[in-house]
């Protein structure tokens, strides 16, 4: 392990939940107070890019600004306290074999790949999109006003001293992950990006396993 | 529906109090610093609709960029320029450090209440932009990721953040040009990493001028690839939604 990792004892055979989730799709679940939640980056290089809610008052919601103030940081890893937008805690990362993750680069949309790449990738996937489906399927009244800045868990976007910001090739590799543990009862989304037009998925989205450890 | 024309004007924002307008297309909305330590914490949304809002993360991934300076757009989510930094005197205003709220205040002035204080009282930015937001009928779901004008939080090499202080100076300005029928709303209050002291945000002055659209040759336009396509993207929205026939 390198300095700054943390491992988790927990063993996957554990868990009381685990699934599998293929690159392009989106992926809501609901957990509660001290429930842990483990996303591993399974072939490595994987951008998973995640929004939290507080399950009870869909009003607050993750707030990248929040985390990254609170912590006086801008990227996450164990002990970064995932801020909601009123300021309070929803999760807690506890253990982090990749190192760092982001909160500046949001989630990819078909308008942006347009601004960003050529005006004729609309048609590619993309997260938001995928975002909005797992919304839609959910069925809590959800839509695009609920989706702040999110997390690219796995995704390095270096800033410099200068204020420059780039999409870099990850920092993760196969097997990483991170776990966090829930403050409150939260739900949480999820687009496995199928991002093909930067190095934040090595030019290759693949799956990842998501595993829950319920408390007590 | 049209949004309301607003009329050439001058507005002094004490410290401490919030604003909202309708910006029309082509107008230009100036913000001057008068006593060189501002924080303006502001959102921007689509008049028309306002589910189309400022992307801070399009915004700055589409520029590479981590701050907001002259030559640079504000970003919709929908892909769109929603305005142009057209003039800057700082060189640097913030968009990835979020807002002051009532704990931010409490934490650094004690307690600023209006009972105690009355007018004088300790305003903060996330509260005085969900009543600006509720005066057009948005709220919390609304809030994202904003900007702060007249501020700088740097980033060191470790992620690090850090204020820097003097990135603004009595008399600095910024000026926006919007690119289409625009929603602001805006908060004259303390920035959380902000050193000083006491609670005494200064006085802004907004100047909103008529003015002429983005040219060919623009600077906002033509200072990233990203950009050229984004102002074609715009157009095309516009000229769908009839605001504009050519």
């Amino acid at each position: 392990m390198s300095p700054g990792l943390v491992e988790s004892t927990r063993d996957p055979a554990t868990a009381d939940f685990d699934v599998t989730l293929p690159a392009g799709e989106g992926w809501t679940h609901e957990i509660g107070p001290g429930d842990l939640f483990r996303i591993v980056d399974l072939e490595g290089n994987q951008a998973v890019d995640t929004l939290f809610f507080n399950s009870r008052d869909l009003d607050e919601r993750y707030s990248a600004t929040e985390t990254i103030r609170g912590q006086g940081n801008i990227y996450l890893t164990t002990g970064t306290r995932l801020m909601s937008s009123e300021g309070r805690p929803l999760l807690t990362i506890v253990a982090d074999t990749c190192g760092r993750h982001d909160t500046l680069g949001g989630a990819c949309s078909a308008e942006s790949n347009q601004v960003r790449y050529a005006l004729e990738k609309k048609y590619m996937h993309n997260c938001r999109d995928s975002f909005l489906l797992a919304l839609a399927r959910a069925g809590r009244g959800m839509t695009k006003r609920d989706l702040p800045s999110n997390i690219n868990f796995f995704m390095n976007v270096p800033v410099t001293p200068a204020g420059a910001l780039t999409f870099e090739d990850g920092v993760s590799g196969p097997g990483r992950y991170v776990e966090m543990r829930a403050e409150t009862q939260v739900l949480v989304l999820i687009s496995n990006c199928p991002q093909l037009n930067n190095p934040c998925n090595g030019y290759d989205p693949t799956p990842v396993r998501l595993l829950v450890w319920r408390a007590g | 529906m049209r949004p309301e024309p607003v009329t050439k004007a001058e507005v002094s924002l004490r410290g401490g109090q919030a604003w909202s307008g309708r910006l029309r297309r082509n107008q230009r909305l100036r913000l001057v610093d008068v006593e060189g330590r501002a924080c303006v914490s502001a959102l921007f949304y689509n008049a028309a609709d306002p589910l189309e809002r400022y992307n801070m993360a399009d915004t700055l991934k589409g520029q590479f960029t981590a701050f907001l300076t002259a030559g640079r757009v504000l970003y919709s989510d929908m892909g769109r320029v929603l305005a142009s930094i057209v003039a800057d005197d700082c060189g640097w205003h913030d968009t990835i450090s979020g807002l002051g709220d009532a704990a931010s205040n409490a934490a650094r002035f004690g307690a600023g209440s209006y009972q105690t204080l009355r007018n004088e009282w300790h305003r903060n930015a996330r509260d005085n932009l969900l009543v600006a937001l509720g005066k057009h009928g948005l709220g919390k779901r609304d809030v994202v990721a904003n900007v702060n004008f007249f501020v700088r939080v740097g980033v060191d090499e470790a992620g690090g953040l850090g204020w820097v202080a003097g990135n603004s100076h009595p008399g600095a300005a910024v000026e926006v040009r919007f690119e289409m029928d625009a929603l602001v709303v805006l908060s004259n209050t303390p920035h959380p990493l902000d050193p000083a002291p006491a609670y005494g945000p200064p006085p802004v002055e907004l100047v909103i001028t008529d003015g002429p659209p983005a040219a060919a040759d623009d600077a906002c336009r033509l200072s990233r690839p990203e950009n050229g396509r984004g102002f074609a993207l715009t157009a095309a929205y516009l000229k769908e939604i009839g605001e504009v026939t050519a």
